[in-house]
């Protein structure tokens, strides 16, 4: 029994395009059905199978997945963007989820060579360079040390890339999806560098991973032993492979290439290395063709999850959750509003909780919508005042070539039917 | 509720600057080893210190991208399909879409070494040797039109050779020309007199379908991640099958395929082919022929994908993909067909030919 589906009214649901435009066709029809009371709801008069007879026992599931009914909500890549999925990208279903942690198994992935396959046991960790004693851990010797849990989002520097010079992707998960934000357990850099005893002529840390990529990194060696930290532990539990099991780097508000995973190196040096992920990548070219390199911080942004083009309104007039994400890398989000009418009046959202430095921060917008149609933006402002800014005006400052850190404010146009579109407005 | 936030702000700073206070002492690992130092310690900077003795020309480093590289990049560095383009794209860079290769963008040679030698080529990184690196780092220059091909290019002169647009980098400078305008104080009413929709998403429509429409992702079946506790019994129990594989190295290709743990094995040791080979259900060519039903199938007959002469003329004169011919050009590609396009060193190890071998045996046409 537990194999069948238990009720296939519940399975519609799962379609969200076929839920659409069932509500399209027929209006608020669904709405009225259920909620007017006008014939008994069978799921109310009738026993239903699951009060009836039995469901799994435990064990049934020694590691549970979500329930099928939440199949939609899964990782997503455009396949047009790379040459190919072992070096590319996939995006968080940030439409479909609420509060503010990513599920490591729905967080979005980068890989440069593929994810790779390390055990614990075949782990080591060596930091040389610039220090006393060039040393070498094993994965044991880490979980000795004095250990830190912190929260952090994580963002590609790429995220939004494809909407500088215009609405491109329809749907949150693909235009803002290079992002997650987990809970961190580990050992803060500053432990593991002064087990090694860094030398004062060490002014950067050249990082690099066990892949076959390396993805090299240089990161100046202030901000090392300021906050980064090395995790073994995401949300509780161990890192996924795709994260860079056992070990990766965490660079609190930084771009995500810079948190190398399966990392294997630490060398300190007294100069960068200029690798091809800081040279070739992760350089923003500017419209006279020159291009900044090193712009390692993300800067406040934010993006109503729903309603957005995934998630459109099917349940007719009346109270709408209107709600999104907002982070910063340069502090604390202090607050959001939300535009429903393109960025003419602005309303401050309501904060799930306080914003906290350099992690995702939940906003609410409780909204009596009447089927008006509507240019839906949401902007963060961050604890050093900075202002989440318009396409336009970084446009303004770096042209339409600079490929990342696009943090401008999204549009969505959102229809009398309910449904959402990714635009552009003046 | 600001006041909150602050409070916030300062726990967490104290919480970052408490930590470290019992390290240094901790007497935890080992000792890195030199040769253990020597071995990982292979990145190479600007300034050449890295740099491991060697040297190389276009003429001797053509002959080796051809081998290597060229099945992603092109022969002449121009690119294959969505794969980097490494020449052209000269004074394109103030330009929309502007062609950034290692001739109108890269800053440092260096780069192109230290990328080369630890990660290229894409599924055997750390395979080649340093004057084979140099001749890659001299074809690429030279098919950028920045050297002559019997410039040799060595440990003594790369740091000291300047790329055209090392000049066009400049560090990060948001904070002077960004963070005071984007710091203005939020406007909340009137801030525009009227608002158009100037651009629309579909114009394009360039998103990925919905998994539910059939499109794309099999829902459920998507993410590498989610199915992880599934995918590990049968990884582990090709892990225990490897010695028994090995026993079974003659064994005929019909007999191996039908060893569920050789094929999973295969299907590991396969993810070293499968940049360039897609297989299963709608797999299509790619940089390499999709090989759903490749064996004992004719060699260079799948439908759509240019072969070179030399493997057409293989299947044209009736040569099939046998368990013998599949074990010669795993082994050692060039050893059967000279000018085959597969850029692929080979699997060394019998064990893993055998176990791929099985994989594909074990996929339907």
């Amino acid at each position: 029994m537990s194999n069948e589906p238990l009720n296939d009214k519940a399975m519609i649901g799962t379609t969200r395009r076929g839920f659409l435009a069932a509500t399209a066709a027929t209006g608020t029809a669904l709405v009225a059905n259920a909620a007017s009371g006008a014939t008994p709801d069978p799921l109310i008069t009738e026993v239903q199978e699951w009060g009836s007879g039995l469901g799994d026992g435990v064990d049934a599931n020694p590691y549970g997945l979500p329930i099928r009914f939440e199949s939609d909500v899964v990782r997503r890549n455009v396949s047009w963007l790379t040459a190919d999925v072992i070096s590319s990208i996939n995006f968080t279903p940030i439409h479909a989820l609420d509060g503010t942690i990513t599920p490591q198994g729905c967080a979005f992935e980068r890989h440069h060579s593929g994810a790779i396959e390390l055990s614990k046991d075949d782990y080591r960790l060596m930091i040389n360079g610039l220090v006393d004693t060039p040393l070498v851990f094993t994965y044991a010797d880490l979980e000795r040390m004095p250990r830190v849990t912190r929260t952090f989002f994580l963002e590609c520097a790429a995220n939004t890339g494809m909407e500088w010079a215009g609405a491109q992707l329809n749907g949150s998960q693909f235009t803002h999806g290079m992002i997650h934000n987990m809970e961190y357990t580990g050992v803060t850099l500053r432990t593991l560098l002064e087990e090694a005893g860094v030398q004062p002529t060490a002014t950067w840390l050249f990082v690099e991973g066990a892949d076959a990529s390396s993805n090299g990194r240089s990161i100046p060696m202030e901000k090392a032993l300021d906050d980064c930290m090395i995790a073994f532990k995401a949300n509780g539990e161990a890192l996924r492979m795709e994260h860079g099991y056992p070990v990766r780097l965490v660079v609190p508000g930084w771009e995500g290439n810079l948190w190398v995973k399966w990392l294997r190196r630490m060398e300190a040096t007294d100069a960068p290395v200029e690798s091809r992920e800081e040279t070739s990548k992760y350089t923003d070219t500017m419209a006279d063709g020159t291009s900044r390199k090193w712009t390692w911080v993300m800067d406040a942004k934010s993006v109503v999850t729903s309603p957005s083009p995934q998630m459109p309104i099917t349940h007719g007039n009346g109270p709408l959750v209107i709600t999104g994400l907002a982070w910063s890398g340069r502090g604390a989000i202090t607050g959001v509003d939300v535009s429903m009418d393109g960025g003419k009046t602005w309303k401050p959202a309501r904060l799930a909780a306080p914003g906290t430095e350099m992690a995702l921060t939940r906003f609410y917008f409780d909204h009596n919508w009447q089927g008006e149609e509507m240019l839906l933006q949401s902007r963060a402002t961050d604890s050093t005042g900075y202002v989440q800014p318009t396409k336009a005006q970084l446009r303004e400052v770096r042209g339409e070539n600079s490929v990342y850190h696009n943090n401008c404010i999204q549009t969505w146009w959102v229809k009398p039917n309910g449904e959402a579109e990714n635009v552009e407005v003046s | 509720m600001s006041k909150y936030r602050n409070l916030t702000t300062a726990a967490l700073l104290a919480a970052t600057l408490s930590t470290p206070a019992l390290a240094g002492g901790l007497g935890l690992g080992r000792a890195a080893l030199p040769e253990e130092i020597a071995a990982w310690d292979k990145d190479v900077r600007p300034d050449g210190v890295g740099l491991p003795v060697g040297s190389g020309d276009a003429i001797v480093g053509e002959e080796v991208f051809a081998d290597k590289c060229a099945a992603c990049h092109g022969d002449f560095a121009e690119g294959v399909d969505n794969w980097p383009k490494l020449a052209g794209g000269m004074n394109t860079l103030n330009r929309d879409d502007p062609l950034k290769t290692v001739g109108s963008y890269w800053p440092h040679v260096s780069t192109l070494f230290d990328y080369i030698n630890r990660s290229m080529p894409f599924g055997a990184a750390q395979t080649l040797e340093p004057d084979e690196v140099y001749g890659i780092v001299a074809y690429i220059l030279y098919s950028n039109d920045l050297i002559e091909d019997d410039y040799v290019i060595s440990n003594e002169n790369l740091a000291a050779f300047e790329l055209p647009n090392a000049a066009g980098f400049f560090v990060d400078d948001r904070e002077t020309t960004e963070y005071a305008q984007f710091s203005a104080p939020a406007c909340m009413e009137n801030c525009k007199d009227e608002v158009k929709i100037t651009m629309h998403a579909t114009v394009l429509d360039v998103t990925p379908g919905d998994p539910t429409d059939g499109e794309g992702a099999p829902a459920g079946a998507s993410g590498e991640g989610g199915a992880a506790p599934a995918a590990a019994e049968p990884e582990t129990k090709a892990e225990e099958a490897a010695p028994a594989a090995e026993q079974a190295a003659p064994a005929a290709v019909e007999v191996a395929a039908a060893d569920p743990a050789m094929i999973a094995a295969g299907e590991k040791v396969f993810k070293k082919c499968a940049a360039c080979h897609k297989v299963g259900e709608g797999a299509k060519n790619g940089t390499g022929p999709m090989l759903n039903g490749i064996v004992n199938s004719p060699m260079g007959m799948v439908e759509g994908f240019k072969y070179s002469a030399e493997m057409a003329a293989a299947g044209t004169d009736g040569m099939i993909w046998d368990d013998a011919n599949l074990h010669t050009f795993l082994e050692k590609p060039k050893s059967l067909i000279a000018k085959t396009k597969m850029s692929f060193a080979g699997l060394k190890k019998p064990e893993d030919r055998d176990a791929v071998i099985a994989y594909l045996g074990s996929l339907g046409k």
